[in-house]
């Protein structure tokens, strides 16, 4: 087995127990940052590595750090543990199994931006990870890792937890920080960007858990050790969620790079009876249906040999669809997800996905002509680019693949 | 007199010491959940008390409750189970597993067991998509998951909840027994 770092508990048995972490030099790395780093070295460091953010955009993490004005101030930073994407469920292991180096991670985010106070927004179904992360918030407390005058230094810190309450639209950033805020999650209007007008107005970072899982590993062994592992444009490891019809699923550590054939045959298995394999999404439920040939098995699993397959890598929530799943079927289900989750602010997306939601009903209801599979696609297509947040282009984007690559599967369902 | 205040005055003060002075309104979600933790839904009493100690309208308050799914303004029963029949968990059998279950308590999804024991709600993705069919259950301040499962399993789960919930009763006309059998 290949060294893994961001799921190092399978490893290291007992992982999530402080006096475990300390022993496997837990809290060396935010020890010397505090004691003999710049805030600017952290930066630098993490530029250098080309850590990109894990949570779905991709964005380099030093650059967005970058973008926080010296001239406005608190600053924020707010660890994004929202993780709901259909398809994702890596941000839950770390903050079960490998808490501290989550926490470590964001320490390390807090120094960089010199922010002294940071919260962690987790959804409200976390809400007994979230206990736990208070009792461990409250040890690193008591042990000099957090509170004020850090190691004798002028720097202080610390960290709240705050629950969400069942909204997928919350793990968009600027939605996450109305949410923080106490009002409905909705998304922000932008300019301004989080990192100049953020959570209280304020300059504001916002980090995915498995971000910020990696910067003990960045700070602590240094950019170039980082990036031996992965490609030149994506570098490090990530985590794949991989679940649907596979015979083993589950969350699987590897190099960016890695091909989806080795993460489905290989680490999962295979696919349920060994049937045929027929689409794979990538992303989740915001992601592409991308027929499962041999070139699309064979291409790298970086941010961006996946774009050329036609659909964003996003939080690597890899769901494997075999011949037994109908894709009218499978659409029907996104596009319902999606009408759910509408947050209703903006208009292409509340009245979008509610009327996908009812042509898509009529065909999978058999009460559908040829012209509703079109009209279906027409919807989608109006939507593109008018939406005001992801979401709402998200929710289109199986739609528009499904038709394309399996219009058989629609028209199967049609009137007869 | 603020009966949330005066319940949980030492809660209330964390939450609030967790934001700033002048964004109290912040607090309006911790203190939903904290007040849902009492009675498994959020009266019309609680957002008013809510209201007064974040600063805000019970207007504010009740549109918050409105849009978070998690938030229930009404009474369900002692035990909530949601189970996610979203696309990962569909392709495991989970709204097979539903139906199952909602057959076996002779409810339907969203509806509450005669003696206002049981809920089923189907809800979206709760990342657990490896280990579905699923569900995740709600006992005042508690939430559990439950992997891996079939309906026998979760009967079992749920009789011995119930068991452990009311004084034994000879005949259990709610809780049909499951005979034997595989009901996965």
């Amino acid at each position: 087995m290949s060294e893994l770092f961001l799921l190092r508990h399978r490893q290291i048995p007992g992982l999530n127990q402080l006096s475990t972490y300390l022993e496997s030099g837990g809290f060396e790395t935010w020890k010397k940052a505090v004691t003999s780093l710049a805030p600017e070295d952290l930066v630098n460091e993490v530029k250098a590595s080309g850590l990109r953010g894990r949570g779905g955009a991709g964005f380099p993490t030093g650059t967005k750090w970058s973008f926080l004005p010296n001239t406005i101030w608190p600053h924020y930073v707010v660890a994004n543990a929202d993780e709901s994407e259909p398809g994702t469920f890596k941000d839950r292991e770390i903050l079960e199994f490998n808490p501290f180096q989550f926490l470590e991670g964001l320490m390390l985010a807090s120094y960089a931006v010199r922010a002294h106070i940071a919260y962690v927004y987790l959804r409200g179904e976390f809400w007994q990870i979230a206990r736990k992360l208070d009792e461990r918030i409250a040890e690193l407390t008591s042990n000099g890792y957090l509170g004020e005058n850090l190691f004798g230094r002028d720097y202080s810190l610390r960290i709240y937890t705050h629950l969400g309450a069942g909204a997928y639209i919350c793990g968009e950033e600027t939605a996450l920080l109305e949410s923080l805020e106490g009002r409905l999650g909705q998304p922000r209007l932008r300019p301004p960007f989080p990192a100049v007008a953020g959570l209280f107005g304020l300059p504001t970072v916002i980090n995915n858990v498995e971000t910020l899982a990696n910067l003990p590993i960045i700070i602590g062994k240094g950019a170039a050790h980082f990036r031996t592992q992965g490609t030149e444009k994506s570098p490090g490891t990530k985590i794949f969620s991989l679940s649907g019809r596979v015979k083993k699923p589950g969350n699987y550590e590897l190099p960016l790079g890695t091909t989806f054939r080795e993460l489905i045959y290989k680490h999962g298995e295979g696919i349920i009876n060994d049937a045929r394999i027929k689409a794979i999404m990538p992303a989740g439920a915001s992601s592409a249906l991308i027929p499962a040939t041999e070139a699309a098995l064979d291409t790298p699993m970086d941010y961006e040999s996946v774009v050329e397959l036609g659909c964003a890598l996003g939080s690597a929530s890899v769901i494997i669809l075999d011949e037994t799943v109908s894709a009218s079927a499978l659409v029907s289900d996104t596009i319902h997800f999606f009408k759910h989750e509408s947050c209703g602010k903006c208009t292409p997306c509340r009245e979008g996905t509610f009327w996908m939601a009812r042509v898509i009903d009529r065909i999978e209801t058999g009460k559908a002509r040829e012209a509703d599979i079109d009209l279906l696609a027409g919807i989608a297509r109006q939507m593109q680019n008018k939406c005001l947040c992801a979401l709402g282009e998200f929710s289109t984007v199986s739609v528009l693949s499904a038709i394309e690559n399996y219009r058989a599967d629609f028209e199967a369902r049609l009137e007869k | 007199m603020n009966q949330l205040l005066k319940k949980h005055p030492q809660e209330i003060e964390t939450i609030l010491a967790k934001y700033p002075p002048d964004q109290k309104r912040a607090s309006v979600m911790p203190l939903l959940h904290l007040a849902q933790q009492d009675n498994g839904f959020i009266s019309h009493e609680s957002m008013a008390e809510i209201a007064e100690i974040a600063g805000v309208e019970i207007t504010e308050v009740a549109s918050v409750v409105g849009f978070y799914t998690l938030f229930h303004a009404e009474p369900g029963g002692k035990i909530r189970i949601q189970v996610c029949t979203d696309i990962a968990c569909a392709l495991r059998g989970s709204r097979e597993y539903l139906e199952g279950l909602c057959t076996e308590l002779d409810i339907k999804p969203g509806g509450t067991t005669s003696d206002g024991l049981v809920t089923i709600e189907e809800v979206k993705c709760l990342a657990a998509c490896d280990r579905a069919p699923m569900f995740q259950s709600q006992m005042g301040d508690e939430i559990e998951y439950h992997e891996n499962q079939t309906v026998a399993r979760t009967m079992d789960w749920l009789r011995s909840m119930m068991a452990s919930m009311k004084p034994p009763v000879s005949d259990d006309p709610v809780m049909p027994r499951v005979e034997g059998g595989d009901h996965e």
